[in-house]
């Protein structure tokens, strides 16, 4: 009975303050949606790489591969086999259909080993229409919803919902014909039981080599540091609804502190109260967990769709653009939330606790802060920073970065109200009139109530400042790569060497010179590189961009013992400059140059182009630069469309660059939009807690009016006051921002990445900042100022009837 | 889900493996269908006849070690058609099964093979006889006469010389075996009188053996009838030197059709009809999760011959894709031997 009465007793103070329970509801939720909307966009990548690495088990069985180049002869595979061998033959090529890459799989079905775990191929049809032509082309039901409109080359399609997206599964006979692989097999797959006694690899297949599964994703290595963007984004804007949860309870609290007393005398147990409050607390969190979590999903499924587009633009990850709902991810949505709540609100169960029982039941207002307590806010943010800067000089790795990051961040949003409490004293000394001394005065007593609202700001502006210069950064370096990169006008790609000998004299008339590009893929050190050739050019003398390199590096390449290769496959490998690298048994060359290479997945490996063409002499020569006066261009790629070349393979140097560009803008879209949101809750922070003083400033505010000054003019100081507060946040803001972006570029990216991009500073970025700072801020500021602006004059005549 | 079990979704859509024993299908739909008074024509016989369903060149050993033990070996090479034809190349709808037993009085080793046609991983030449899949092989000059058998599993190998001096034994009339009341039959021959002597290999060390062996070879593309739940198939090899083939289909109702084929010593044969032979349950075994009748009372009353048979290892079970029971049996009564028992269609 006494905890009903209780609990409807604590319950009602919401029902008089709806605003107060929106406001704790909405923090809360956005806390929640931002996190576990990041959380389920990571999740849904993450699976979609697992699902691709899984693809006939090459995360767990063990492969035969070639020695050197892509592909063995099917005989090999009918020799191991005759010996014994329990091998299953695939065949891996891709096709492009419309802009969509898709990866096909060739496989054997009757030999396929269990551990490969195609998944269940429905449908009732039967292996003789898989292995009878024209076959069928099993693939997820997103890859067939895109491809359904499309003329292809492919067998008829059936949905097979757990393949990952992109990938094709058909018989080997019909991959074989598909792919122009008649007679070959790209690798095998090794049963885990094999028989007795069966002779040796070197005796029957001399040129294959056996490859373990690879033990790390590839695909989640490479997109570790995009997904850790979103991580931190998402991370940080649950800290930021955090302080506002933190500020609404907190402020619940104070104004029932009558109400506990009263429970209390009517024989009410401390700890009863204390489990009624963390019920209510619960009852809130759990209904701003469900809203958030919802919301979550909704703004996982509006990024999704940019998500995986960027994903497959930067890295060539193919991730489901469809979001599955995971009842885990449900839960822990719930759950954070429920702990976010509970972490917020410590505090105040901490101090309702230890209340005494017949205390002053006066308002406190905000617990004003002493100059003690300022002193130990910022001799724990030099702590924090102590910390962050020591776990990055000691540990290493991904942690260790968020560490720094974190000390960082935490310390710096405690350090803000010390640092403001200062400037807001030299203000007040500095001040003349009477009025002005009160505006800083009252700032001052103000900045309590306001610090929390303020400290989420400077993380906020802190967060946009730093990752908008690491991006800013990298479009920078990224720009600045590419144009060194497509150096050349216009690329182009015959469909055949007929049609290349047709067009080439053409060609040859109208440009400078034609500059063959030519490739073939081969293994080094057990993973696949591409091998490319090329001509001794002032195009790659003039505008390679070389990170390391010997002396003459291009006259070495030209001489034939020199070999450049990308900062990718130096990194993964160990390779460094001057050290050798073998291409092929018994074919070594030396390492003359490392270049950058980015948002490409692969290892690169640059030679003369008269070596590759004398050990690959039957490499497709279809590709070529074309270096020519950049007006010719369009011209020339007119008439080469009217002799047949599709426009698909011609490539001009400013569709290339405008392309690349866009793929990485659409990257960066995701960041934008979190950033833009995690500003808005910090405007949500700074709204509540200027609701919530406004009402309790009458008693300071109705003086001033009785000695004259109009409710309009206090509105306005009002108002100046949140703004110079915003301003004075963002100016602080303004360090730590580049402090992040130092330490995302020079600690996170490089431990993430593995590489290092140089810092640039974009003013520009930080007055609009500025400016979307002050706007929010003098939104928030608006409802409030306008109330005071038409309150009621009675309501302020009664302050004075007041006791207090 | 693993490939097994896709493997099974696929052929099980398909209607070969529908039923019963690697899989007398449903329908003839296309393929060839065995006739009556066809003579064999060897060797072309001994190879394959890919317009037919489904085809097997099954060899069952009974084999005593330099131990004085019992051993038993099975080496099956099946066919399974998914379309009356051949292709050269991953598109020939020709199905390739191999299944390799050994039994020995405590073990039963088991190791299956699949493979596709026209790629050269498994096939059968006719002359010099050549029946192979992977590493396993079937192969001499004249199947009737003179082959050398070997396979190998995870756990065990062997490897055979075997040698008959009698000719070919058809069955049924002439080689034409009626398989049920309703007409289905099949082309069907054996050589039951191999000598043998190889080598096993098991976990313990290689074991020298001798002994006999009998070949089946079978043909067909018609499906068991459509109440026939699985068959009994015993060889026996009688101390006097005839041989015994006799097995029973049996049906929903309980009843059976039964047919076989009593061998003399010197090698002729003279067909059993349907009703000619008795089988008789006279023990259950738990095998693998289910009952199945390890010994039986075999009677031929027009023969003068009762016996009563016991298995080596009462669990030799093939648990492959399509699993059933096989191993060697000694029997007593009558007269007196040692044979191989098969049983299908045991759920």
């Amino acid at each position: 009975m006494m905890w009903r009465t209780a609990l409807s007793a604590l319950l009602s103070h919401w029902r008089y303050r709806p605003v107060q329970l929106a406001t704790l509801l909405i923090g809360l939720a956005v806390a929640t949606a931002l996190w576990s909307g990041v959380q389920a966009i990571n999740a849904e990548a993450r699976a979609s790489y697992d699902r691709a690495a899984a693809v006939l088990g090459q995360d767990r069985l063990d492969s035969l591969v070639p020695r050197a180049g892509n592909d063995l002869s099917q005989d090999s595979y009918i020799a191991l086999r005759r010996a014994g061998w329990q091998v299953s033959p695939v065949v891996e090529g891709s096709i492009r259909v419309g802009d969509l890459r898709l990866r096909i799989l060739g496989i054997d079905p009757v030999t396929t080993p269990p551990q490969a775990a195609l998944g269940a191929f429905e449908g009732g049809d039967g292996l003789y229409p898989f292995i009878t032509p024209p076959g069928l082309a099993f693939t997820s039901a997103e890859t067939a919803r895109q491809i359904a409109d499309a003329t292809t080359a492919l067998p008829p399609l059936r949905v097979q919902d757990d393949l990952a997206p992109g990938v094709v599964v058909m018989d080997i006979g019909i991959a074989q014909r598909l792919l122009g692989m008649d007679g070959r097999v790209s690798r095998l797959l090794l049963h885990p039981d094999q028989p007795l006694g069966r002779a040796s690899l070197t005796d029957i297949a001399p040129d294959l080599q056996q490859r373990s599964p690879q033990a790390e994703n590839d695909l989640a290595r490479l997109t570790d540091s995009f997904h850790l963007n979103l991580t931190a984004f998402g991370l940080l804007s649950f800290a930021v609804g955090l302080f506002i949860v933190h500020a609404a309870i907190g402020l619940a609290f104070e104004q029932r502190r009558a109400m506990f007393r009263t429970l209390r005398a009517l024989g009410v147990p401390v700890g009863t109260l204390i489990a009624l409050l963390a019920a209510e607390l619960l009852i809130l969190a759990g209904l701003a967990g469900v809203i958030g979590v919802a919301l979550g999903y909704l703004v996982a499924s509006v990024l999704l769709p940019d998500v995986a587009a960027s994903l497959r633009g930067l890295y060539g990850a193919q991730v489901s653009g469809v979001l599955t709902l995971n009842p885990a991810w449900w839960l822990s949505g719930l759950a954070i939330a429920i702990v976010g709540a509970g972490v917020a609100a410590a505090s105040s169960l901490w101090r309702a606790a230890r209340m005494p029982l017949l205390a002053p039941a006066q308002p406190r207002a905000w617990a004003r802060v002493s100059e003690r307590r300022m002193t130990m806010q910022a001799v724990a943010a030099l702590l924090l920073w102590a910390g962050g800067g020591l776990a990055a000089w000691l540990g290493s790795g991904l942690i260790a970065g968020f560490a720094l990051m974190g000390g960082l961040l935490l310390g710096a949003a405690l350090m803000l109200p010390p640092i403001l409490s200062l400037l807001l004293i030299a203000g007040e000394r500095l001040a003349r009139a009477a009025l002005w001394q009160w505006f800083w005065a009252d700032t001052r007593q103000q900045l309590p109530g306001l610090s929390l609202a303020l400290m989420a700001l400077l993380l906020a502006l802190a967060a946009n400042i730093g990752v908008g210069t690491m991006v800013s950064s990298f479009r920078t370096t990224f720009t600045g790569w590419l144009d060194q990169r497509l150096a050349a006008e216009l690329y182009i790609t015959a469909e055949s060497e007929a049609q290349w000998q047709d067009i080439s004299p053409l060609i040859a008339n109208r440009s400078d010179r034609i500059l063959p590009i030519w490739n073939t893929e081969i293994t080094v050190r057990g993973a696949p590189v591409t091998l490319y050739g090329i001509a001794d050019d002032a195009t790659y003398r003039d505008n390679w961009p070389l990170l390391s390199q010997a002396a003459d590096p291009w006259d070495q390449v030209a001489l034939g013992t020199g070999a450049m290769i990308n900062e990718q496959l130096a990194r993964r490998q160990g390779f460094t400059v001057g050290e050798e690298i073998t291409l092929l048994p018994g074919w070594t060359f030396q390492i003359v140059g490392v270049y950058s290479d980015y948002g490409n997945p692969t290892g690169q490996i640059l030679i003369n182009l008269p070596q590759l063409t004398a050990r690959f002499p039957d490499v497709e020569r279809l590709r070529y630069a074309v270096r020519m006066a950049p007006e010719g261009v369009a011209p020339l790629m007119a008439e080469l469309q009217s002799r047949g070349l599709t426009e698909r393979n011609m490539i001009d140097q400013a569709a290339l660059k405008a392309f690349s560009v866009s793929v990485f803008e659409r990257t960066f879209a995701v960041t934008a939009a979190l950033n833009v949101l995690t500003l808005g809750v910090a405007a949500i922070a700074m709204l509540t807690s200027l609701l919530t003083l406004s009402s309790m400033r009458l008693p300071q505010l109705a003086p001033l009016w009785a000695m004259g000054l109009t409710r309009r003019r206090l509105a306005v100081l009002d108002l100046a006051r949140t703004l110079l507060l915003a301003l004075m946040t963002m100016i602080a803001a303004l360090p730590v921002g580049l402090a992040l972006a130092w330490v995302l570029l020079a600690v996170v990216n490089v431990e993430a990445f593995g590489w290092r991009l140089p810092m640039d500073l974009f003013p520009a970025d930080w007055l609009r900042l500025g400016g979307l700072a002050l706007l929010a801020a003098g939104i928030a500021a608006a409802l409030p100022v306008r109330r005071l602006a038409t309150i009621n004059p009675a309501d302020l005549v009664r302050v004075f009837a007041h006791e207090r | 889900m693993n490939v097994k079990a896709l493997i099974i979704c696929l052929f099980l859509a398909g209607p070969a493996w529908a039923q019963g024993f690697a899989g007398l299908g449903t329908e003839a739909d296309g393929f060839a269908v065995p006739a009556r008074g066809l003579a064999f024509d060897f060797p072309a016989d001994h190879g394959p006849h890919p317009t037919y369903r489904i085809e097997w060149w099954y060899l069952t050993a009974t084999l005593t070690g330099a131990d004085g033990r019992d051993y038993g070996v099975q080496w099956t090479l099946f066919r399974s058609a998914l379309a009356p034809e051949e292709r050269a190349g991953w598109s020939s709808p020709q199905i390739w099964l191999g299944h390799a037993g050994l039994t020995t009085p405590e073990q039963h080793f088991v190791a299956e093979r699949l493979a596709r046609g026209g790629v050269g991983q498994a096939g059968v030449t006719a002359s010099p006889f050549h029946a192979w899949i992977d590493d396993w092989a079937m192969q001499g000059p004249d199947l009737a006469r003179r082959v050398q058998v070997s396979a190998t599993g995870a756990d065990f190998a062997y490897d055979l010389s075997l040698t008959a001096d009698h000719p070919i034994v058809p069955h049924g009339d002439e080689g034409y075996s009626v398989k049920s009341a309703a007409g289905q039959a099949s082309y069907y021959y054996s050589q039951p009188f191999y000598e043998v002597t190889g080598t096993l290999s098991l976990p313990d060390g290689p074991m020298v053996v001798t002994g006999q062996a009998w070949l089946d070879r079978e043909w067909s593309s018609q499906p068991l009838a459509d109440d026939q739940l699985g068959w009994d198939w015993f060889s026996l090899s009688l101390e006097d030197g005839s041989r015994v083939m006799a097995f029973q289909l049996r049906q929903t109702d309980g009843r059976s059709y039964t047919s076989g084929t009593w061998i003399t010593e010197d090698g002729s044969p003279t067909p059993l009809p349907d009703g000619a032979i008795a089988f008789t349950p006279l023990a259950l075994s738990d095998v693998a999760g289910r009952e199945i009748p390890t010994a039986w009372r075999v009677s031929i009353p027009s023969k003068g011959l009762e016996v009563d048979t016991t298995p080596l290892n009462t669990q030799s079970w093939m648990d492959t894709l399509f699993p059933y029971w096989e191993g060697p049996i000694r029997f007593s009564g009558t007269h007196q031997g040692r044979g191989y028992l098969e049983m299908t269609g045991y759920e």
